[in-house]
């Protein structure tokens, strides 16, 4: 019986009439957990009730604990009929599971009903007494931190990443199944909240097993998705990262040297090895001196000898069960403070020696997968699939070379955590263990500096699946399946670009009747190569690259592939900033920012969007059709992508989502990234215009829009403040030997390449992007290229965490949620014209945003998500969530390197390193190769902490002082909870993670006229679920939501039968946090107004 | 191709004040759209005018929901709906309830029945407030009316807490409620001349000196007692009256008030009363403000030197109260 969780109902407020002849209500309240229920008295005659109830006790398993919500219903009592139901009120007690969250929920919750919205609050309060658990075969993860913030969350500093967890749950769909047509509506709806509720919580834990069976503590960039497959069921998947986090305890100065054990951190943090030995968290401090089995992740440095691995020696790699004790030694003065200068250690998933892993696209049945390689902007053109095809298979014996290689330093097993003594446990972990090798994906999108060493570029699967009923819903092979063929195929692209890591890993589906497009995309990349040297090289890579660091501005830039055997064409130049090794003409990513990066002038969002008409057609037909369509519409997409990159006078792409939606008659297309200009690459050329044939079309035509596009390009220069530093012609960076290729795009229905080479495309300047303009549909495509306005004066946007180029944040804040639904009633339209109204669409709502905000100026949009659907035929469907934040101008010229401050992340100043740690072999456990990983690391590793140290020194100070800086919040009647999809408040820091936030809530109506029609009807239904969130949150005792995002908003209406129907569901991470004190970042902040405790100077 | 949906919801709930005002007044959305457009909104961010209807759209959705909130003010401030800081919140309450002056002169001493509600068009009409506007106002009255009605404790103080206005506003509403309650007549020619102000003012003498327990207890009754001492008065300055035909008139005019003051019916004519038997005359005898003081000042004092008069206090209540509201109602 490993938990007592107790409710107690203290009042009502605002209570709706329920009794129309007294105009009151009697209102009681039921309590629910699992199958116990209790009730209240019922309060007689009164909306705002006082109940003030006893303790109501529920005993239960920690599992229940983990997967099922409190169910708080609130009901008027009726002497002579049913008591009707007010509404309800669900309360996930997830956050009071771990010790370092939330210890107690109580406050005002909305009561809310699905039909009727809100009505009135309750005042409740909810604790857990939570037994410590030995059982080791235990199903539930109780303290395992969940983070939907996409990089290591501020207050915590990882110890180890041990990768990539994912886990799916399906369901039937109460809403298909056949009760549905004998019960109400409000029945049906809460069935259907009340079951995703219980499967994000199964989900929830299961990820947790999973992360505790890695050794981990935490799952960080958390992206929980629902997949609404109608008849045949209901996915609930998510993925994230697994990590060892500890707790930065305010109390200690995050910039001194000491270096701990960490197992010498404070208890709550210590969860960091639990399950392995089948112990609690607590037992944690009795593990070096126990003789019971080893923590094989863990690889410890000491304070004299940070990085434990030698990068010559491949066998110490494999992180032995000695390194505990070892790490003992080396124990410094003060045995709680936390380490601070962090190794990170990575569990990178290896290679898997299968030899069979390619998935070239085409292949399968129905799907078909096609990765595409954004950066490839000057690969083939047109035959996209062959061409790509062939340079898959291209790949694929270099792919095979990586195998052999990785094949030397995976040398895995399943580490020592087979010291657990059932087989059943060992199958289960070695499982695990090898389907962590297979995917080194990281959903995070920012890394500490140094962690990131080369990005190779975008890559990206999808697949057209036909959905069928889930048979067994225990055992969901078929999407599981899915997903796997889909990672092994990004997988595959990223060794092509010759990286062994993907990151800013992300999935999606879209869902169309029993067609189903499943998506996934992230950046190659390469982390920390000194630890991977002989995977490095033997991929191919010369070694002299890593000989020296790479200078952290610029070396993310340089090309992780052989220049001799490039996966696809690209231009090469030496790299702008140090001159010494090759970067591309042009990087497109789907991570942030790294704050180290050099830029010029400020960043931009740059949208691609595309409309195609399909025919109507079912099943197989139908996927095919669409398998069909999606090559030409990302082919289409990039060469969008790219257009505006050029006019915009930008080099690369940061935060690239890609989403591709799919209706009945037809497929839409949607890309934002945030265009930046990244000193280290070459300077974009212009766009050039080409008439298919000289003479073709009017000479003078041409070069007036010729004239047009120099002119944005112009403006564009200057509106984002482009002034990247002139280069000396001389020095090092001589041009590089080999012929350049002229970069081409070519509209895709201008096929024959034979054009190609007769085009003279020699006058203008160097690099130009060439359009050739053949037909009346390629004016029509420049023109609108073209129609993207630049935002109004006053305003950026973007659609990454960190603004390029803008760091000085004010405290205004303003996120919000809009969405809008367009109906073409024309039924004959083209493609064109598709395109035309669906860009307008896009940048109506941009131009809105600008117009409702235009008070916050100087502001900027940051994380602008858009998310595009077709709900039914001839209607799409526009979601927007972002946020406003103002900014000082006066201090935007600051250079680029003073960024970090606003970003406010701990992992910044920090310094992290991520020393890879591959999966130890099981019996290779010994003391002396620990003793040499530690031994040698450190010389090795010297050189680029130093350097990042120095590079923030004054952060650290500013933020030691803050740390220590406590204030607390004064207690208006409403707590202000501010809302934000970025990780950070400006001007504020946070103190506590206080739990996940995860809500699905339903919404329908049957008087859609009387609500105000359908906005009136979606308007309040966002209303209500922002203010249930809020609530959550200050029930929790927080005072912000960060990483928010609303994942999913989908909505149907009827409105000859009056009615509507909205599922939302919403995530975020809860927290505390306190406002900047120091006078470092009040100073970058100013304006914010915000005062702190004025003790913290005198601490200084 | 028409845009079926379009909604924006911040987390703090964004309120253009300009729009609000248009809203409160009454104004449909495609008025206010033009409006705006006059008002050179659009120059401000490049906007559009689809990008000014969808927002002023947005605002006024946004308006009917809080409308619910704004009917009991208090509500606003622990609501969860809506997050609005609280200096927002105050101009909300103070905007919702602000009402036109013109509006409520015509209203004003008229009962708060559904009766009245139906006459709005035509005062709205009469006014050039929209009906809309009307509407609300006409019920913003009727609420505060309803809710400290019942309330015991001084008027202006209850609406202060209760609706959580200004002191000016909650003056001007508590003039509101004792007119209504009263039924005092004002809707007559002759008074037209008096402003809502003027009527105003004259209530917060009335409420703070002749009603029972002014301070702490609202009455809507006159002080019966003490003025049922006046009549006794009447005899006893007719002596004293030996001035001027015209001062005689006055004088008993302003007895003939207070011992009709007796009676709640007569009370309804107070300010007629006024208007016709002193203001008038002393108006047709081009009295100017500073005559009209000075005689009121003496005629007061004069009292006093009657050894018989036994009622110097009520006298003294009666006179003050008179005179202030005759000071403020004598002008054009």
């Amino acid at each position: 019986m490993p938990g007592k969780l107790k409710a107690k109902i203290v009042a009502g407020r605002h209570l709706p009439v329920m009794d129309r002849a007294s105009d009151l209500t009697d209102a009681f309240v039921e309590v629910k957990f699992g199958n116990t229920t209790f009730k209240t008295d019922v309060c007689p005659k009164s909306l705002n009730p006082q109940w003030n109830s006893e303790w109501f006790k529920f005993e239960v398993d920690d599992e229940d604990l983990q997967d099922e919500p409190l169910q708080i219903t609130v009901l008027d009592h009726d002497t002579y009929s049913a008591n009707d139901a007010i509404g309800k009120v669900y309360i996930d007690i997830d956050p009071l599971l771990y010790s370092e969250a939330a210890s107690v929920i109580s406050g005002w919750f909305p009561i809310y009903d699905t039909i009727h919205g809100i009505r009135g609050e309750i005042n409740v309060i909810v604790k857990v007494e939570l037994f410590n658990d030995l059982n080791r075969f235990r199903q539930s993860s109780c303290g395992v931190k969940f983070f939907c913030t996409t990089c290591i969350p501020q207050c915590y500093r990882a110890t180890l990443v041990h990768g990539f967890v994912e886990e799916l749950v399906v369901n039937e769909d109460p809403e298909y199944q056949w009760i549905d047509r004998i019960r109400t509506p409000r029945a049906s709806n809460e069935a259907r909240q009340r079951l995703i509720s219980l499967m994000s919580g199964e989900l929830q834990r299961k990820i947790g097993l999973k992360v505790l069976e890695m050794g981990g503590n935490a799952v960080v960039g958390y992206l929980q998705c629902f997949d609404l497959e109608g008849e045949s069921g209901l996915v609930v998947r998510a993925i994230g990262t697994a990590c060892t986090l500890d707790k930065l305890s305010s109390g200690s100065a995050p910039n001194t040297n000491t270096h701990m054990h960490p197992n010498t951190a404070p208890a709550s943090n210590a969860c960091n090895s639990p399950s392995k030995d089948g112990k609690e968290p607590v037992f944690v401090e009795d593990l070096p001196s126990s003789s019971g089995p080893p923590t094989p992740f863990r690889a410890l440095p000491t304070s004299s000898s940070p990085p434990p691995f030698s990068p010559s020696k491949p066998c110490s790699r494999q992180s032995s069960s000695s390194d505990t004790d070892l790490s003992l030694t080396p124990k410094t003065e003060e045995p709680h403070s936390v380490r601070c200068r962090p190794g990170i250690f990575l569990c990178p998933s290896s290679p898997i020696l299968s030899t069979d892993t390619l998935s070239l696209p085409g292949s399968g049945s129905v799907g078909c997968g096609r990765g595409s390689n954004p950066r490839a902007t000057t690969s083939a053109p047109l035959s996209s699939i062959q061409s790509d095809s062939a340079l898959l298979r291209k790949s694929v014996s270099f792919t095979e070379d990586l195998l052999l290689a990785a094949s030397g330093m995976g040398s895995g097993g399943s580490a020592g955590k087979e010291a657990g003594p059932l087989r059943t446990l060992l199958r289960q972990q070695t499982q695990t263990a090898l389907e962590q090798r297979e995917f080194p994906f990281f959903t995070l999108t920012s890394f500490p500096p140094g962690f990131l060493l080369h990005v190779g570029g975008v890559v990206s699967a999808r697949s057209v699946k036909l959905l069928d009923r889930i048979h067994n819903p225990d055992e969901p092979e078929t999407r599981d399946a899915w997903w796997e063929e889909i990672r092994q195929e990004i997988k595959s692209h990223a060794r092509a670009l010759g990286c062994h890591a993907v990151v800013g890993y992300s999935e999606s589906t879209s869902i169309c009747e029993e067609v189903c497009i499943l998506s996934a995309s992230g950046t190659a990349a390469i982390l920390n190569p000194r630890y991977m040297r002989e995977g490095c090289l033997d991929i191919g890579c010369t070694d002299h690259r890593f000989e020296e660091p790479s200078p952290p501005n610029c070396g993310f830039c340089h090309i992780p592939y052989d220049e001799l055997n490039m996966p696809f064409p690209a231009q090469l130049t030496y790299c702008y900033h140090c001159r010494r090794q090759k970067v591309p003409d042009v990087l497109f990513t789907t991570i942030d920012l790294p704050s180290e990066a050099a830029v010029a002038g400020k960043g931009c969002l740059i949208q691609a969007r595309l409309c195609r008409l399909k025919k109507k057609a079912q099943g197989e037909a139908n996927a095919t059709a669409i398998s069909n369509l999606l090559p030409f519409m990302e082919y289409e997409l990039h060469t969008q992508l790219m257009n505006k990159l050029k006019l915009r006078s930008m080099n690369a792409l940061f935060g690239l989502h890609i989403q591709i939606s799919v209706g009945e008659n037809m497929l839409l297309g949607l890309a934002s990234a945030t265009g930046v200009y990244l000193t280290a690459l070459p300077a974009p050329g212009g766009i050039q215009i080409a008439g298919k044939t000289p003479g073709d079309l009017s000479s003078e035509h041409i070069s007036s829009i010729q004239k047009r596009i120099n002119d944005t390009i112009a403006v564009n220069k200057e509106l984002y403040q482009i002034n990247p530093p002139e280069l000396a012609e001389e020095g090092v960076g001589s041009p590089i030997p080999e012929p350049r290729h002229r970069s081409r795009l070519f509209r895709s229905h201008s096929e024959s390449s034979d054009e190609l080479s007769e085009l003279d495309l020699s006058h203008g300047k160097k690099d130009a992007f060439v359009l050739e303009i053949d037909d009346t549909d390629a004016v029509e495509d420049i023109h609108s290229l073209l129609i993207d306005a630049p935002p109004p004066t006053g305003f950026y946007s973007c659609n990454t965490e960190n603004m390029p180029g803008i760091s000085n944040w004010t405290s205004g804040v303003q996120m919000f949620t809009s969405v809008r639904v367009l109906r073409l009633s024309n039924a004959n339209l083209t493609n064109q014209g598709l395109n035309k109204i669906f860009t307008d669409l896009c940048e109506n709502l941009l131009k809105s945003f600008y117009f409702k905000l235009r008070s916050m100026i100087p502001c900027c949009l940051c994380h602008l998500n858009f998310t595009v659907a077709v709900p039914e035929e001839e209607l799409i469907q526009v979601t927007v969530t972002a946020v406003a934040m103002t900014y000082d101008k006066e201090q935007t010229q600051e250079k680029t390197a003073e960024k970090p401050i606003n970003k406010g992340s701990l992992e910044a100043e920090e310094q992290l390193q991520f020393p890879l740690e591959l999966c130890a072999d099981s019996s290779s456990s010994n003391i002396q190769t620990a003793s040499k990983i530690s031994g040698v690391g450190e010389s090795t590793n010297m050189s680029p902490r130093v350097s990042s140290l120095e590079r923030c020194s004054p952060l650290q100070e500013g933020r030691s002082r803050s740390l220590r800086s406590s204030r607390s919040f004064g207690g208006s009647s409403v707590t202000v909870v501010k809302m934000t999809p970025l990780s950070f408040l400006p001007g504020t820091r946070i103190i506590k993670y206080l739990g996940i936030i995860n809500m699905f809530f339903i919404r329908e109506t049957t008087s859609l006229r009387e609500e105000g029609g359908v906005s009136g009807f979606l308007h309040s239904f966002i209303a209500e679920v922002f203010a249930m969130v809020r609530a959550h949150v200050a029930a929790l005792g927080g005072n912000a939501v960060v990483s928010y995002s609303m994942k999913e908003c989908v909505f149907m209406e009827n409105p000859n039968k009056n009615q509507a129907q909205c599922l939302i569901n919403v995530s975020g991470d809860a927290v505390i946090c306190i406002s900047e004190t120091d006078q470092e970042s009040s100073a970058s902040t100013a304006n914010t107004g915000q005062t702190g405790g004025s003790e913290t100077d005198g601490a200084t | 191709m028409s845009v079926e949906l379009d909604v924006f919801v911040g987390n703090t709930t964004i309120m253009d004040e300009e729009v609000y005002q248009l809203w409160l007044d009454g104004y449909t959305v495609n008025d206010a759209v033009k409006v705006r457009m006059e008002g050179g909104v659009m120059d401000e961010c490049e906007a559009s005018k689809d990008v000014l209807l969808s927002d002023t759209m947005d605002q006024y959705r946004t308006f009917q929901m809080c409308e619910r909130l704004l009917h009991s003010p208090a509500k606003l401030a622990n609501q969860l709906l809506f997050q609005i800081p609280p200096h927002r919140q105050i101009m909300l309450i103070e905007r919702y309830y602000a009402f036109d002056d013109t509006f409520v002169r015509e209203v004003l001493g008229k009962k708060l029945s559904k009766g009245t509600k139906k006459d709005l068009d035509d005062i709205s009409a009469k006014t050039s407030v929209t009906l809309k506007s009307c509407r609300r106002q006409f019920d913003n009255f009727k609420r505060v009316f309803k809710v400290v009605e019942e309330l015991k404790g001084p008027l202006v103080e209850n609406i202060r807490q209760h609706f959580l206005l200004s002191d000016k506003l909650a003056r001007d509403y508590a003039a509101i409620v004792f007119f209504a309650n009263n039924r005092f007549e004002t809707g007559k020619r002759k008074l037209q001349y008096l402003s809502f102000q003027d009527f105003a003012f004259c209530a917060g003498q009335l409420i703070s000196n002749w009603t029972v327990g002014a301070v702490d207890n609202m009455v809507e009754d006159m002080d019966e007692h003490a003025f049922q001492t006046l009549p006794s008065l009447r005899g006893k300055t007719k002596v004293f009256i030996e001035m001027e035909g015209s001062f005689k008139n006055l004088s008993r005019g302003l007895i003939n008030i207070a011992a009709k003051l007796t009676n709640t019916k007569d009370v309804r004519d107070f300010f007629i009363d006024l208007v016709e038997k002193f203001i008038e005359p002393c108006r047709s005898d081009r009295w100017s403000a500073a005559d009209m003081k000075l005689y009121l000042t003496h005629y007061t004092n004069s009292a006093h030197i009657l050894d018989t008069f036994k009622h110097q206090v009520v006298w003294d209540r009666y006179m003050g109260v008179v005179k202030s509201c005759i000071f403020k109602m004598y002008h054009d």
